[in-house]
């Protein structure tokens, strides 16, 4: 055959197999370990990093508790000035403003993921999607500035005595935990297989029902998900809730409008009060005190919102 | 003549407790044609991958047992994988040229063992691409994206850019699966040429091929070896599980 | 009242609360564009604002915010890039690695505000950087770690396992696979996570509070051991502390800052099209 002779020829000509020098092998080999020890450091450093935060708001945090008698910090007062480090008006704002933020953020939050996952047409999900994006981008600051110059006469207007209020502070709390419960229940509900869906429909349940009774128990896990980052999302928040809530650190008597009073949270007497305080004083501890508390917290938060995706993804694998 | 492979007793199981081998004894000869065949999920594409530890990729999963090439056990402490995936290559079942031009892709393993010598590189890229029938139709367009290629091509060009690297085993899973007839024609030519100077192992696209390129085969069935033999097993199987898949009963 | 009606009723109200959450967005958005613009000029992106702030332009603040993030994306950078890679390609399915992802889930958890306190403790304090540009790259490019993190990994993540397999079998080593043909498909990938969190960055307040940003400070930093105005501080300053601030100046401040991040953040997007749309396989 024609073809194969050249070919034969080729084979012929080919010569011994070009032998890789040593020591390019060996500095291949090292230079490989070197490479991928720093790559280990930085995947590890995440772990570093988290204690590293923790140490140092202990280092800073924990003369407080022995400068302040752990009964001071239930005094129902915070005026630093004083010595009182009552603590129950932080948290109460802090609990106040977030529990608000919640209850206005949730229900929003999944109904607009509803919209989204399974009635919105494709052509507007695409619209739609980006511009939660942005809303997610916004900084906090620029919404605090909106709630300070034109929410809080609103609320004022509206008969409230000031418009700076823990209302105030959960609406822009609210709205600002939007796009994390909506990103997150949205991916909950994709998750659902079609089957569930097709399987309602074919026997004659309307697309509410499909969704109410179908669609929103298999995603359970996930929308607890969404609700607890939220919640870990408003916790955190400081620029915008310190410039609407008017900073009051008193727990009011418990009226019927307990969302219209002012309020100060956890987060925003750090900020206020951190430039001010000379450095290693007992008022300086406490602060980084508060932070210790947001920390754990926050991380309390996040972690158990982690094990159950955790253990959702694994379930999900091993019946796959 | 002494084997180029020796299996010993290999068992393999995946991470989820799957058995994929069961104790498989095996010898392999060089320079000739060895065809692992059996029906889908029997274990040829497993093992296949074995041989140059492609199977270190999947995680979890255990091996007993031995697997010797040139003298030496593969899965012993210290073994240079690198070196070992140089020796025994690997063409794969759907052609994966990788981003890049032609000559990127032919010049690829070579550039990675650390040659640089620019006329040796154009020389092991013209060379493999004869011997994988690709050269004259490439020759004048080493430079383009590799992605541009025919599947069949493509192919071609995944094998020639195993053999640039001069591997003394070459491993192909089912080379010829997306291939017309043609370009099948044109792999399985090329395989009777490249035993003179390598060890093939090849799980075939059917009993068919197998029995056209074979010079050994052996048998696959569920993780087992069933049997082992020459061209001489497609007529007269002693095993009747091998009678039965050779002769279409089941598969 | 029918399945049907229930139905349609339910399809309705859904709409009309997600109308609620969406139509704001815009509004809010172009309610600062439209009470902003008539400041905005090159003049007022570039001087330096005088009259006890009442006057004059944001330039110092608008650099201060350039510069800080720029460090953030220094500090970030390389240290996400490498955890992504670590992640994507290297880490064993092991007890570490959940810790590793846990770690990375919580950073992300991490009120900014507490941030600020351990740049303050840390950097501020412990290492001496004062309160410096130094300081604040460090506590926001941190606190940019996770999000740049994870959109890196799932970056390295999308690249066709083929292409690692085929290197692989062709005798390249782990790292010349993960260099020649994982990185360069990832990095479009990864260049929107960094991005990202650098307009994430941008317009945080609550870390650079005590760790560099500057109440008034005219003078532009000379050097990264320097404090330094940032926007998103200016603008607080501007629309709590300073009386009798004339509001054009506050929306003007306002809409620079959300331009700043929205450039970023379409800067990202479109780079992520653009590369895809060049993609062969």
């Amino acid at each position: 055959m024609s073809v194969v002779t050249p070919r034969q020829r080729v084979l012929e000509e080919h010569r011994q197999p070009h032998q890789i020098p040593d020591e390019e092998k060996h500095s291949t080999n090292r230079k490989e370990r070197v490479i991928e020890f720093i790559i280990k450091l930085c995947g590890v450093s995440a772990i570093f990093i988290i204690a590293l935060i923790f140490l140092f708001l202990l280092r800073e945090g924990l003369p407080a508790l022995t400068q302040v008698a752990i009964s001071d910090f239930a005094d129902a007062r915070w005026y630093p000035i004083e010595g009182k480090y009552g603590f129950t008006p932080l948290l109460f704002g802090t609990l106040l403003v977030t529990a608000g933020a919640v209850i206005i953020a949730v229900p929003l939050g999944l109904v607009t993921a509803i919209y989204l996952g399974e009635i919105a047409p494709t052509w507007l999900r695409d619209i739609l999607k980006p511009l939660i994006e942005i809303l997610a981008g916004i900084p906090s600051i620029v919404l605090g500035f909106l709630g300070w110059l034109v929410l809080a006469p609103l609320i004022q207007k509206a008969g409230a005595p000031t418009g700076l209020t823990a209302l105030t502070g959960s609406l822009i709390l609210g709205y600002m935990a939007l796009p994390t419960i909506i990103s997150i229940a949205e991916d909950a509900l994709y998750a659902v297989p079609k089957e569930y869906r097709d399987g309602a429909l074919a026997i004659g349940a309307t697309r509410w029902q499909t969704i109410w009774r179908v669609v929103m128990p298999a995603a359970k896990t996930g929308t607890v998900t969404a609700i607890m980052l939220g919640i870990g999302r408003a916790i955190g928040e400081t620029m915008a809730v310190m410039m609407v809530t008017g900073n009051a650190a008193n727990i009011n008597n418990f009226q019927a409008n307990i969302f219209l009073q002012p309020v100060r949270t956890m987060t925003a007497t750090i900020a206020a009060e951190m430039g001010e305080v000379a450095q290693g004083s007992t008022h300086y501890s406490v602060l980084f005190a508060i932070g210790i508390v947001l920390f754990l917290i926050t991380f309390a938060v996040n972690s158990i919102a982690a094990r159950i995706v955790g253990k959702q993804s694994r379930s999900r694998g091993s019946s796959l | 003549m002494e084997p180029k492979i020796v299996i010993d007793s290999l068992s393999y199981t995946f991470a989820d407790g799957t058995r994929a081998l069961r104790e498989i004894n095996l010898q392999i000869r060089p320079n000739q044609v060895f065809v692992l065949f059996g029906p889908a999920r029997s274990g040829k594409t497993t093992l296949l991958r074995l041989l140059n530890r492609l199977s270190d990729l999947t995680e979890g999963s255990q091996i007993s047992g031995t697997i010797t090439f040139n003298g030496r056990n593969i899965f012993a402490e210290g073994t240079d994988v690198i070196t070992l995936r140089r020796k025994i290559s690997m063409v794969f079942a759907v052609p994966t040229p990788l981003p890049g031009t032609i000559r990127d892709n032919m010049t690829y393993s070579l550039r990675m063992a650390g040659i640089r010598d620019r006329s040796v590189l154009d020389d092991r890229t013209v060379t493999a691409l004869q011997q994988a029938a690709l050269w004259d139709e490439v020759k004048d367009r080493l430079d383009d994206s590799a992605f541009a290629l025919s599947g069949g091509q493509k192919q071609r060009l995944c094998l020639a850019r195993s053999l640039a690297m001069q591997p003394e085993v070459i491993l192909l899973d089912n080379p010829t699966s997306g291939l017309d007839p043609l370009s099948t024609a044109m792999v399985e030519e090329s395989l009777v040429i490249l035993k003179q100077k390598y060890t093939v192992i090849i799980v075939p696209h059917s009993v068919q091929q197998a029995a056209r390129i074979a010079d050994s085969a052996a048998f696959m069935l569920n993780g087992e070896l069933v049997e082992i033999g020459d061209k001489d097993l497609f007529i007269n199987p002693a095993d009747q599980r091998t009678e039965d898949y050779v002769t279409g009963r089941f598969g | 009242m029918t399945a049907e009606r229930r139905n349609n009723i339910a399809t309705i109200l859904i709409t009309l609360v997600a109308a609620v959450v969406v139509i704001p967005i815009v509004f809010v958005i172009a309610f600062v564009i439209i009470q902003g613009m008539g400041m905005i000029s090159w003049e007022f992106i570039t001087s330096a604002p005088t009259n006890g702030m009442r006057e004059g332009g944001i330039g110092p603040a608008l650099l201060g915010t350039i510069l800080l993030t720029l460090g953030t994306a220094i500090v970030a950078m390389p240290l996400a890039i490498g955890a992504a890679i670590y992640l994507a390609e290297y880490a064993p399915n092991n007890w570490v690695t959940r810790q590793v992802r846990l770690a990375i889930v919580n950073l992300a958890g991490i009120p900014s505000i507490v941030y600020g306190l351990f740049g303050l403790g840390m950097f501020v304090l412990f290492l001496g950087t004062g309160t410096s540009i130094l300081a604040g790259s460090l506590t926001l490019g941190l606190m940019t770690l996770p999000v740049v993190i994870s959109t890196a990994e799932e970056a390295i993540l999308s690249v066709p396992p083929e292409f690692r397999t085929v290197s692989l079998s062709l005798g390249a080593t782990k790292w010349q696979t993960i260099r020649n043909h994982v990185l360069p498909h990832a990095t479009p990938g990864i260049i929107t996570g960094v991005i990202l969190g650098l307009s994430r960055a941008a317009g945080e307040t609550a870390p650079i509070l005590f760790t560099v940003a500057a109440f008034y400070l005219p003078e532009l930093p000379k050097s990264i051991m320097d404090q330094t105005m940032a926007l998103p501080y200016h603008l607080y300053v501007i629309s709590t502390q300073v009386p009798g601030m004339p509001t054009e100046i506050q929306y003007a401040t306002a809409l620079v800052l959300l331009l700043v991040v929205l450039l970023l953040t379409t800067f990202a997007t479109i780079v992520r099209t653009i590369m895809r749309r060049r993609r062969e396989w």
